[in-house]
């Protein structure tokens, strides 16, 4: 346990040092959804309409941004392979790489997120779920995004590669998560979808890392 | 040190080692004892460095197997873990943290007890503590690789897998690491080292890895 806190710290610590990689996903995350008034115009009720759908395809491929990023420096610079001869399990600094990772972009982006349904007009009913959907739902991106990124290194061209093997699993998230949103502003329960994503999050918890860790013991072959 | 015997003893039975398709030896065998050394010689390409990357549970051997007082290291993949220090050919220093908050999170991975007094005494050992709150970019090569060996000294750990240790250092350097080496061989450490500098160990045994590797020639005679 005082390994998990030890390398959250550091990875938070070179997030802040370096900086880049939390501002630029919130600034493309924003950027972007700000894109959506100029291109679908100012009509307030379309707007309404989309902006579960906007907001949450827009969080998606901005957690994305930096998750190519997530175990290749360590693995350049050998930092993986100490990484790997700890005496502990590796799936466990799996999670605390992940958990830093969620903690400077996923957190962001819930930050940003009630500013952004604002502009959109999402109705004001809706934005006590969009909170607890991108609650649940980001972190299980960035889990998903772990072992995408395990395994894709090494590999020529592994930020192409990523997206087309992570966008596919992060289709769930996105239907649920949309979904729960949809039915809050409708005055509809959404319990059944946040449930559902609460059980995409559970179970991503322990395989994600697993699988991950595999496939980092086979880039160090 | 550790608990358990005063003594012990680190060996490979029958080790192969395969990359790619080729086998890079076979039929490896060594046998140590605390307070030894082995010397890994060979030409390039002759699997130094997939040796001791298989030592330290990096990569699978082909066949054989690794023992610990006669255990596999295989079934526990974790102590072997705790027992070993690895130094490849990265330095696995960031280059934006200190060189003094490099080396703490490496030391309290391996040990999360090890304490900062340790690091401070690695530090002055290698001549690095006047440095210690430089970030890691403005290391020069042998200032990092001195970084990179203080982690021996910052948490313990009776086996010492040096991979070309001596890179990058000046002579002084290189002095510094043999006494530090000695000094562990005296506390029962055992060190595994490849090199192609010269590296001064006293009454270190030596392994030279030509001798293992596959013969093309009994491989064609076997067919006839």
């Amino acid at each position: 346990m005082n390994r998990l806190a030890e390398i959250i710290r550091r990875d938070l610590r070179l997030a802040l040092r370096q900086g880049s990689d939390s501002v630029m996903v919130v600034t493309f995350f924003v950027l972007t959804v700000v894109l959506f008034p100029f291109g679908l115009g100012p009509e307030a009720n379309l707007l309404e309409r989309t902006s579960a759908g906007v907001l949450w395809v827009t969080a998606l491929l901005a957690s994305m941004l930096s998750l190519d990023r997530l175990f290749l420096a360590d693995y350049e610079d050998g930092s993986l392979e100490l990484l790997a001869l700890t005496p502990t399990a590796l799936e466990l600094l799996v999670i605390g790489k992940v958990a830093a990772h969620w903690l400077t972009t996923g957190l962001p982006l819930i930050v940003a997120a009630p500013v952004l349904a604002v502009l959109l007009h999402m109705n004001a009913d809706g934005f006590a779920t969009l909170l607890f959907t991108m609650l649940l739902g980001t972190p299980t991106l960035s889990l998903i995004g772990a072992m995408g990124a395990a395994l894709v290194l090494g590999a020529r061209r592994g930020g192409v590669l990523l997206s087309l093997l992570v966008l596919p699993l992060y289709v769930p998230v996105l239907i649920f998560g949309v979904g729960a949103i949809d039915a809050a502003v409708q005055g509809l329960p959404a319990k059944a979808q946040l449930l559902l994503l609460g059980g995409m999050l559970v179970a991503a918890l322990p395989l994600a890392p697993w699988a991950a860790a595999a496939a980092l013991r086979q880039a160090l072959e | 040190m550790t608990e358990g015997p005063l003594s012990s003893t680190f060996s490979a039975d029958g080790l192969a080692c395969v990359r790619g398709e080729r086998v890079v030896f076979a039929h490896l065998e060594f046998r140590l004892t605390s307070g030894e050394a082995l010397f890994l010689l060979g030409p390039n390409g002759s699997g130094k460095s997939s040796l001791l990357r298989l030592l330290a549970g990096l990569l699978k051997p082909a066949a054989g197997r690794l023992a610990w007082d006669g255990q596999p290291v295989a079934e526990d993949r974790e102590a072997h873990a705790a027992r070993i220090h690895y130094v490849g050919h990265h330095d696995a220093i960031k280059p934006v943290l200190s060189v003094l908050e490099n080396l703490r999170f490496w030391a309290r991975l391996h040990d999360p007890e090890a304490g900062d007094a340790r690091a401070q005494a690695a530090l002055e050992r290698f001549g690095l503590w006047h440095l210690r709150s430089i970030p890691g970019k403005l290391l020069s090569a042998g200032q990092k690789r001195r970084l990179n060996l203080s982690r021996l000294l910052a948490a313990p750990a009776p086996v010492w897998l040096l991979d070309e240790p001596s890179v990058a250092l000046d002579k002084a350097s290189v002095r510094t690491l043999e006494a530090v080496i000695a000094e562990h061989r005296a506390q029962g450490g055992m060190v595994v080292l490849s090199t192609h500098a010269d590296i001064d160990l006293p009454d270190a045994g030596t392994l030279y890895l030509d001798r293992f590797a596959p013969r093309p020639a009994e491989a064609a005679e076997a067919w006839i």
